[in-house]
Formats: structure tokens, sequence, C-alpha cells
């Protein structure tokens, strides 16, 4: 039984890993989408502009509001078509082509920025305006004040809900495998099926995704140590 | 964009909102007294049942509800052991097997609430309650549930709307609830874009009124954070 | 600030999008084939698409002096991610049924299959005598309509399994609407099911069936039943296309005619399915 998970001709291993490797790749690429995402959105919210506000909040409510599964199946439909009148209104006329992992990364991306949104959101929030009183009173220009102030201590507010972004956007992952793109749930899948043993090819996928977790957990308890030196508690 | 379709669509997809319901409904009966078990365990002391607990939240919350439905549903299915028990009756039905998950799952996750909610009770309120001469269970029953319970009101709310979207992958173990028949409907008329929209609002309908009830609730549970007069 | 942002994030999705697509004059062919319904196309540990088809896709491929590249699409997003333009052929065990050709249009046949029922060695099914050993149903036989009748007293109150959007769930719906039908993402799926005892049948291609009754979890699986063809089950294999691209269709059919009489679809058929399974 072993052997249909080894390295040989008939073992799924090289391919799960290589799912694995795929699954982080697709995580990554999505939790930083999510974050350019969710800093546009935090913005939009903070700003008093109307619109803006209004967009944010639609973006939020329904991204977060609608099952994952229906969204990267609207964007794996529905892309192409959207991504041609996007390039229609710059002007581009062609066909576009979105491959599975754009298409994946785009689909949880969005995810992950409506849930990102309302953690920067609260953890700009959590900035006590005083010092950005007392930053403008020292003279500093928007753009140091941000990089200076803002980003630092943003940071540290919003790395627990981050944290909780990423295992969010490492598990809707697997939902990707609807559209054939070979990450670890859509792997084991096909093999579970053709070899008609679910339960080991189950049981090994979870036990991927344990091992991801694990790490990044470890990794954003790093972080949060990092950002919070210097800290003192009450 | 085939609004025809779309608006002929309603009635048939409006029909797998019950399967939903109950999908929903029974997966939070179920879960809140799991999480319950499991968070009274993990603060019991009791090293061995705090080690199993943790490692039970460990894995639920670590892996996809998507591997955790499959594992139920055609992993355990493939043993003639567990096919020989009288849990068959139960296991054979996708709908119970998406149950056992969806319990599970939200188990995990709401145990880790109620677990962070117990431990904010501030400490003064139980050193008063203890030197008032109450029992353990009184005490519990008085002072840290309804404190908790309050606490959790929001983070568990959010629960309730991941529940009710976690529930469209039940489609993917052929139940025919709001996203299955979704999927029928498509597979006859090839019109993805139409049809999921339309299910996507149904259940943005959904979310929006759990939202409310779930704010409702804490509006009544917390007469004393509300302005005076 | 927030002009920045906006940039970057419309930057990020506009830089997401991959290239352009080749020109028209199909020179490079994209086939779509399901990986999950052997012997017709599977995929093999390594990740690499197996079976007939692909191998017959080259072949095709080569006939038609174009560059073939062959991708995995999951069953039921077929005909849409086509139309999408995600690939421009599908190779799939695609049956030439009314219903897709309102929507899609198909070359060849290059083969065709009865459909059969699977089940266990064990199940009352396999007791019952139909009286036919084939039944056309583009045919108004009553023989035919004997089988069928006896088909749904057996499995009355009983549960199939099949793949969504295939023709045996349109036969299913069609002739034996009273049944318990359960529609399944891939054949495999139905087919563990049936050894769970979810169901008690599973109904499919002859050659897909069959994969799955020789494999290690079917030992306890036979196939059951007259062999079903054509009517509601589609007029054989064909090679689904957009309606737009006709050109593309005259270069299949032109293949697909030359494969035929030049015996390469006799031989890539012997060799997978072990009979021959093209049209003559």
């Amino acid at each position: 039984m072993f052997e249909l998970l080894s390295f040989g001709p008939n073992g799924w291993g090289g391919q799960l890993l290589a799912g694995a490797a795929m699954t982080v790749a697709v995580s990554l690429s999505s939790f930083l989408l999510g974050l350019v995402f969710g800093s546009a959105g935090a913005a939009a919210k903070l700003s008093h502009n109307i619109v803006l506000n209004g967009i944010a909040e639609v973006y939020t409510t329904v991204v977060r509001g609608v099952p994952e599964l229906l969204v990267i199946y609207l964007l794996f439909f529905g892309g192409g078509s959207m991504a041609m009148a996007l390039g229609r209104v710059f002007g581009y006329d062609g066909y576009v082509e979105l491959n599975a992992f754009t298409i994946g990364v785009l689909s949880v991306g969005l995810i992950s920025g409506a849930y990102s949104t309302e953690v920067i959101r609260g953890a700009v929030q959590a900035v006590h305006f005083g010092q950005i009183e007392a930053a403008r009173a020292c003279g500093m220009s928007r753009w140091l004040i941000l990089r200076r102030i803002l980003v630092p201590q943003t940071m540290r507010y919003a790395l627990p809900g981050l944290g909780n972004v990423w295992q969010l956007t490492l598990k809707d992952t697997a939902l990707i495998s609807v559209t054939a793109l070979a990450e670890i749930m859509r792997v084991a899948h096909v093999a579970a099926g053709s070899t008609r043993q679910p339960f080991l090819f189950y049981t090994t996928a979870a036990v991927l995704y344990l091992v991801l977790t694990t790490v990044s957990t470890a990794a954003f308890e790093r972080a949060e140590r990092h950002a919070n030196r210097g800290v003192r508690r009450a | 964009m085939n609004w025809e379709l779309m608006w002929d669509s309603v009635p048939t997809l409006l029909g797998g909102v019950p399967v939903t319901l109950e999908l929903v409904g029974l997966a939070l009966l179920f879960g809140a007294l799991v999480a319950f078990g499991t968070a009274l365990l993990r603060l019991s002391g009791n090293p061995v049942a705090e080690r199993l607990m943790a490692a039970y939240v460990f894995v639920f919350r670590g892996t996809p509800l998507l591997v955790q439905i499959f594992l139920i549903y055609y992993g355990l299915g493939q043993f003639e052991a567990v096919r020989s028990t009288f849990l068959w009756t139960f296991l054979r039905e996708p709908f119970w097997c998406a149950i056992l998950a969806l319990t599970l799952n939200t188990g995990a996750y709401t145990s880790e609430i109620l677990r962070g909610a117990i431990l904010s009770v501030p400490q003064g309120q139980i050193e008063a309650a203890r030197a008032c001469g109450m029992s353990r269970t009184l005490l519990f029953r008085r002072i840290v549930m309804p404190v908790a319970i309050r606490q959790m009101l929001p983070a568990y709310g959010n629960e309730v709307i991941l529940m009710v979207k976690a529930s469209s992958l039940a489609s993917t173990i052929t139940l025919l609830e709001i996203t299955g028949i979704a999927r029928k409907i498509i597979a006859q008329t090839f019109a993805v874009f139409e049809i999921f929209i339309v299910a996507g609002s149904i259940y943005l309908l959904l979310n929006f009124i759990a939202s409310r009830l779930i704010r409702y609730a804490e509006w009544r549970m917390t007469p004393y954070l509300r302005a005076r007069g | 600030m927030k002009k920045i942002v906006a940039a970057l994030a419309l930057g990020a999705i506009v830089a997401a999008v991959g290239g352009i697509a080749e020109a028209k004059d199909w020179k490079k062919i994209r086939i779509a084939t399901e990986g999950a319904y052997a012997p017709w196309n599977a995929t093999d540990p390594s990740g690499k698409l197996v079976g007939f088809e692909p191998d017959l896709a080259m072949a095709l491929c080569k006939k038609m002096n174009a560059q073939c590249e062959v991708v995995a699409q999951d069953w039921d997003g077929m005909i849409p991610a086509l139309q999408q333009g995600k690939y421009d052929a599908i190779m799939a065990a695609m049956s030439i049924t009314d219903e897709r050709e309102k929507v899609i249009t198909f070359a060849g046949p290059y083969g065709s299959e009865p459909s059969m029922f699977g089940t266990m060695k064990s199940s009352p099914l396999t007791k019952v005598n139909f009286g036919a050993e084939r039944v056309d149903l583009s045919k108004d036989d009553p023989a035919g309509k004997a089988a069928i009748e006896k088909l749904a007293e057996a499995l009355k109150g009983k549960t199939v399994g099949v793949q969504t959007s295939t023709i045996q769930a349109n036969f299913m719906e069609k002739y034996l609407p009273k049944v318990t039908v359960r529609t399944y993402d891939k054949l495999d799926n139905a087919g563990i099911d049936l050894a769970a005892g979810r169901v008690d049948a599973i109904y499919g291609d002859r050659s897909a069936v069959d994969a799955i009754i020789k494999s290690d979890a079917g030992k306890d699986m036979t196939l059951v039943a007259p062999a079903f063809s054509r009517g509601v089950l589609g007029k054989g294999v064909g090679v689904g296309m957009r309606k737009a691209d006709a050109d593309l269709k005259e270069l299949f059919n032109k293949a697909i005619a030359e494969a035929n009489s030049d015996g390469t679809i006799t031989k890539l058929s012997t060799q997978h399915f072990g009979y021959d399974i093209s049209i003559k």
C-alpha cells in the first residue's frame, strides 16, 4: 500500500510533493495579492470618500458572504471574459488567456483580500491618532509618516489577524482543485479515484496540510515576537 | 447574460435552501455540544484529556474542510470494518457524513472561541464567587458561562456565517443543497455564470439574515452595554 | 497614497494576465481531456495524461501538421471552459448529442461504445433475464422496451450512480425516472461508492465501467444488463469544438477520416480497449 506513495514509477509521492509545492506557491501569491487588495480596501474604507467606501464595503461583504467555491467557479468560468472586458477598457481588443494558476491566485487572492481589508483597517485604526498628529507637527511628509510611524505599528497589530488570514488562504487553495490545477487536493482526488484508495491519499493530503499549517504558525509566532520587541506588557 | 434563465432558476435553487438550513442547523447544534465538551476537557486539568482535545483541535483547524469531508465520506467507506458496524446506517448517507464533517470542523473552531472566552472571565469574579461558597458547578453555571457566552458572541457569529458557506462543500459528495442543485442545472444548461450568480445571491441573503439574527441576539443579551435613557 | 495603492492593485491584476493567444491558423491546438476515465483517458502517477484519447490526439495532430497540447479539465466544466476559450477542442469520450450540439459543434465521430450497468456480483440485478443483449434506442423495438421495463422493475427503490452531465445521466432521467440517481464528479468515485454499498449499480460507458471492474477494488463487480446505444445516448464520441471554429472542424474531420482508413484508430483502440471501437 505504501508503494503507492513512493517516488517510483507507480508511486504518487512525486506528484504529491509537487502538489505541495504548488499549494505553497498559490498560497503565497494569493496572500501577497490579498495584501495588495487588503491595503487598497482598507485605504478605501478609511477614506472619507463615500464612493470608495461603498465599493470597499460591497467588496468585503460580497466576497465574505458568498461561499469560496462559488467565487472560484465564477472566476474560473467568467474570468476570461472579465479580463477581456478589462482589457477593452484599456484599449486592448485581443484575446486574453488566463491559465489555471493565474485564475487560482486571482480568486483566492480576492477572497484573502476581503479578510485582509478588515484586519488592516482594524490595525490602522488601532494606532493612536496622537502619534500621527505629533508626526505632522514635526513636519513629516505623508510618505515619511506612512513609512516610519504607521506601517511598523500597523504590522504589530495586524500580524495575529494576518496569521489567521494566511491559514485561511492556505486551506482555501484546496478548493482550487476544481480548476484542475495540480495542487495537493487535486492530486489526492485523482489518485484516490484511480487507485480506489481514498483513505490513504486523503490522509496523506491532510498530513501535508498539517505540516504546512504548523510551519506557518511557527513562522508567524516568530514574526509576532519580532514585531513586538521592545513593547512592555503591563 | 441570460436573464430569463436566471429568473427561471430561482425557484429550483430555492429548493435547496431547506437542505442547506438543515445542514447548518444540525452542524451548529452538534458542534456546540462538541465544542462545549472539548473546551471543558481542555480546561479540566487532566493531562491526557487536554492532550487529546488539543490534538483534535489541531487536526481539524489545520486541514481544509474539503479534505475532512472526503476522508469521512470516501475514506471511511473504504473499510469493511466500518461498513459492518451500526454506524454504517448513518455513514452510508452523504447527508450524515456531511453533518459529521461539519460538526467536527465547527466543534474545533468553536471550542477555541469558547475556551478563550472562559479564560477571559475576570479572575476577581471567580474569587468572589468562591468566597461566597459557590460550588464549582454553580460557579460555572451562574458566573463563568453567562460572561463567556456574551464575550464569544461576535466571534461565534462569524462562525455561523462560515458554516453557511461551508455547507456548499457538501455538494462535492453528491448532496443536493443550493450549490449541488446549481451544479445540476449548469450540467443541463451550461450557463455557469448566470446560475452561480443566482446561487451566490441566495447565500448572501442567507448570510445577511444570519448576521442580523446574531446582532439581535447580541443586543438582547447585553442590555447593560446599551446606552441609557 | 490611495492613488499609488489603486494603481498597484490594478497593475497587479493586469500583470497577472498571461500572454496573447496564437492567431487562428491552427498550428497550435490545445485539446482538453478529463484524465479520469480509463481507458479513454487517465492520469498516470507522474501526472501525465495517458490513454486512448491522448494518443489519438497526437496522431490526429500529426495528420493535421499541427502541434498539440493535451490538458486536463474536470468533466463538469468541459463545455463552459471551451466556450471561454481555455482550449480549442475536447476529446474526452464526449458523445455527440442534440443537447450538446445546441452549444458546440462536433467533428467525427471517431469511436462508439454502448453504455452498460455495473453492479456487485452479489446483487439480485445479475439474476434478472433482460431478454436482450444489445438495445438500440433509436429503433422502436419491443424487445428493447421490455428490457427497459425489466430494468425499471429490478431497480425499483434502488440507487444508481452516474457521472454528472453525461448521456447516462440523461438516460436515467428519460427512461428510469423513478430510480434514485446519485451524480458524481468522476465515475471513479461512483465506483468507490459501489464497492462501499452506497449505490446498487453504476452506469457508464462500457469500457469505463469495465476498467473499474478490472481494477483491484472491482474484483466483486460485474457488468450487467443489456448494452444500450444510440437514441438519448448520442451518436458516438466526437471532438467538441466551438461553433465559430468551422475551419478547425474541417481539419479534424479530414484527419479522423484518414485515421479511420489507415487503421490508426483501430490500432490504438485495440491497444487500449482490447477491441475495436472505431466507426466503420
